[in-house]
């Protein structure tokens, strides 16, 4: 299945003349989709870590994982096998280097970053 | 393409909210930013010295901003855990 971004309206002019339209198109949201079903860790900001198979994402970069386990030493005598993490917590999100590719991440971010310059 | 939490709607769910507390209830209703509805409701306090202990909230309305983790819990393992026996540090609060 294709991961395809959707882009969303974050700007809209309109001048006598015509109607400018201005779209962002989610770098990460983007690039965890491509990541659903790997293994990874999450450290959240209250220095919990959590490791877990990625099942989903939203535009939020809220995190869905399944088959969770605590990594740390049980200070989290938790007992879910899944979870949903709010994106707004999360620290990290701990990658094996294989599963990403970073030239590529630099590349499409440097390329953002000239987009929503102009 | 939503992430929803609609897969824990009527399931037992434990909630870890920003300042350290775990709620456990059953999730009745929940919306975009994450707003949740929980009933029957109970508070987890976990501490080093004595075992966990439980207070009762009843229907509750936790904002979403304050929610950090919604964990789904297992009906069977919940009930096997001998909660006066579960010493544990306090959770940390969530540090922007």
């Amino acid at each position: 299945m294709r991961n395809i971004a959707i882009p969303y309206l974050i700007d809209c002019q309109v001048n006598r003349h015509n109607l400018i339209l201005n779209f962002k198109i989610p770098l990460f949201y983007s690039f965890f989709k491509s990541l659903v079903g790997k293994d990874v860790v999450v450290e959240l900001k209250n220095d919990l870590s959590i490791c877990g198979t990625l099942h989903s994402v939203d535009q939020f970069l809220n995190i869905k994982l399944t088959e969770i386990t605590v990594t740390d030493p049980d200070k989290y005598p938790h007992m879910s096998k899944n979870c949903f993490i709010r994106g707004s917590v999360v620290r990290y999100v701990q990658l094996p280097a294989d599963e990403c590719d970073t030239q590529l991440l630099q590349d499409a971010a440097r390329k953002e970053a000239a987009q929503s310059k102009q | 393409m939503a992430n929803a939490l609609e897969s824990y709607i009527d399931h037992t769910v434990s909630v870890i909210t920003n300042d350290g507390r775990q709620i456990v209830g059953t999730l009745k209703g929940f919306d975009q930013t994450i707003n949740l509805i929980l009933d029957e409701s109970h508070e987890r306090v976990y501490s080093n010295t004595q075992g966990v202990e439980q207070v009762v909230l009843g229907l509750y309305i936790i904002r979403g901003d304050n929610i950090a983790v919604i964990g789904e819990v297992d009906d069977d393992t919940d009930s096997s855990l001998d909660l006066s026996n579960i010493k544990a540090e306090p959770l940390n609060p969530v540090v922007h």
